[in-house]
């Protein structure tokens, strides 16, 4: 091989590998360049009013009290709602049906849900729920939230029960458990660090999650902690709000786009840290 | 007493001791299939729900909804054309720039990173998509499309607007907000995805062939290029898919930053709509059957668009891992 052919080799694999270098340098500018404009918008607009005041009538300043409560009463019930049916249908999927047809197409579509658009998940509350009781609720809210998490909740269940060495549940039956019992006490048991971590992504998941709200909770400028109304979240504060002309109003919004987005990377971070104390033990 | 009769006649087993069990595990067992039938029953639900509700529009309008770019409340005339149009146009925008950058994430991971670095920059490549859509959505409109209109857009407007052939979708009046923007917001937000997916197959190429490779004198990009990219390419095309499906279905960050416009124009600086934007602007103040009946039809063409997309992209990457080490 002549020497400029080798040459050429060399520098297009250089050249190649340092625009990979540059590709992951842009994706974490672009992390940074995000995290760093929500500081310093959301640090500026931060307050103790946040904590104590309603959201406010246009023109004048306020808090965000009502939406906090309200977004964390809708999540933490979708958390409720989406928890045992994501578990129940992840032990099927692991357990019971592991290769059967409903087992294998559940799979399937459970994965698909997983990306499926969430505004649409908010459109079909709307015509199920909305639509029939006429009027917008807070458990509206929850059960469109629920049906992004429940996907999320399988598949982590799921893959962590395949984790468990069949040995376990060997032992388990020949001490003459029934199978309820070895699934729930022994199986379930011995991963329910990756069940949490699955949980903990869903709730995540949900906390920012906008587009299915807007049709089912809506908003509430003022206080309710009434599931059956309509009720005020931050996610839906920050859309409203962002897209109005005034300065009280969009500092608002940067400050609950902080808090989300501080609350959804600390569930992350403590998830992963769940997860991995699992691992290694 | 009882010892006695104990001994003279033993428990049955079977219907003792065993049974309570039995029915016990079968209430189980059962409980379990029912949400698994349930989960999967979610997803016909959804298309018939949605097909009802969207039917006083797909009647009115019949298949001329979907060729018919007027979008008129106040006539009542709606056609899905022009939100098909921004769907389509913000996501193949998405996947043109975000597919060489999780391409390069994806191979820096794998090939280059020191091992010590991989498991944080992996998972801040992930955080990418753990930060809300609305998030992406308010630092777009912003920071980004200013930024964009006053260092990007003329830029791009000077060069590309005067290439060949391309020169139109560069051109017009910069103000940021956009179909361009919309893609590059886009894309952003799908590199995770993308690059997540793309790591995981590249790891699954058998470390034998890739020493084979090294071994007769390739370079890190001819091993990349040759071995690793050929037996994990069916995989790629999953990722790539999955990354589709949710530029298509992504609603928040778009709908801040798309300018909100029924439009069909050649410059991608022009303002448009796409289905979820149109969705999320619109549905609270449709009070018209019909003009609700619309954006639900809306919804269930992005919805069935969507599925079709992800179910390939599901079953492009199952194949890829049913098929480890049988080929290359």
């Amino acid at each position: 091989m002549s020497p400029s052919r080798y040459r050429l080799r060399l520098f297009i694999n250089r050249f190649n590998l340092a625009m990979s270098l540059g590709t992951m340098a842009l994706g974490m500018l672009f992390l940074l360049w995000i995290l760093v404009v929500l500081v310093q918008n959301g640090y500026a607009a931060l307050s103790p009013t946040l904590f104590t005041k309603m959201t406010p009538p246009p023109g004048s300043s306020g808090g965000l009290l009502n939406a906090i409560v309200g977004s964390m009463l809708i999540v933490g019930t979708a958390t409720f709602i989406s928890t045992p049916i994501g578990i129940l249908a992840g032990i099927y999927l692991a357990e019971f049906g592991r290769d059967g047809w409903l087992a294998r197409s559940t799979r399937f579509i459970n994965d698909i849900l997983l990306s499926a658009p969430s505004i649409i998940l908010g459109l079909f509350v709307y015509t199920i729920v909305v639509l029939p009781t006429q009027h917008f609720s807070g458990w509206a809210g929850s059960m469109a939230l629920a049906l992004i998490a429940i996907p999320v909740v399988v598949r982590t269940t799921e893959n962590m029960l395949r984790l468990v060495p069949s040995s376990m549940r060997e032992a388990a039956v020949a001490l003459g458990a029934p199978m309820w019992k070895v699934i729930l006490m022994v199986t379930l048991k011995a991963v329910r660090g990756g069940v949490v971590t699955g949980v903990l992504l869903a709730l995540a998941r949900m906390s920012g999650e906008t587009a299915p709200l807007m049709f089912t909770a809506l908003n509430n400028q003022f206080w309710s902690a009434d599931m059956n109304g309509p009720m005020a979240n931050l996610p839906v504060v920050i859309f409203q709000f962002a897209m109005s002309p005034f300065d009280d109003w969009k500092a608002l919004a940067w400050a609950a786009s902080l808090l989300i987005t501080l609350a959804v990377l600390l569930l992350n971070i403590l998830a992963r840290t769940v997860f991995r104390q699992r691992a290694m033990r | 007493m009882n010892a006695t009769v104990a001994v003279g006649r033993a428990p049955d087993p079977r219907t003792t001791a065993i049974s309570p069990a039995r029915w016990q595990d079968a209430v189980f067992r059962g409980t379990t299939r029912l949400f698994a039938a349930l989960v999967l029953a979610l997803l016909a639900s959804i298309i018939v729900a949605l097909g009802i509700a969207a039917a006083p529009a797909l009647k009115a309008f019949g298949f001329g909804f979907f060729v018919t770019d007027v979008w008129n409340p106040v006539t009542k005339q709606f056609g899905a054309l022009a939100p098909l149009y921004g769907t389509v146009v913000t996501s193949v925008i998405a996947l043109l720039i975000g597919i060489p950058l999780s391409f390069g994430i994806a191979l820096f991971l794998t090939e280059m990173c020191p091992v010590a670095l991989r498991r944080p920059l992996g998972t801040a490549v992930e955080l990418l998509a753990a930060i809300p859509s609305i998030i992406y959505g308010m630092w777009g409109l912003f920071v980004f499309a200013p930024f964009f209109a006053d260092h990007v857009q003329p830029l791009l407007a000077r060069t590309l607007g005067a290439a060949w052939l391309i020169g139109p979708l560069f051109q017009g009046a910069p103000n940021g907000l956009g179909i361009l923007t919309a893609g590059i917001i886009l894309a952003i937000m799908v590199i995770p995805f993308i690059a997540s997916v793309m790591r995981d197959v590249f790891e699954v190429v058998p470390p034998v062939l890739k020493e084979s490779a090294y071994g007769i004198g390739c370079t890190t990009w001819e091993v990349v290029r040759n071995i690793v990219l050929p037996y994990t390419r069916i995989g790629v095309v999953g990722g790539v898919m999955l990354g589709l499906g949710r530029a298509l279905g992504e609603t928040m960050a778009v709908t801040f930053v798309i300018g909100n416009a029924y439009r069909i124009r050649a410059s991608l600086f022009e303002p448009g709509n796409s289905i979820a934007s149109a969705v999320a602007n619109e549905f609270n103040e449709a009070a018209d059957p019909v003009h609700r009946g619309a954006l639900i039809a809306l919804g269930l063409v992005l919805f069935v668009l969507t599925v079709a997309v992800l179910a390939a992209s599901r079953v492009l990457i199952a194949r890829l891992s049913r098929g480890e080490g049988r080929h290359t």
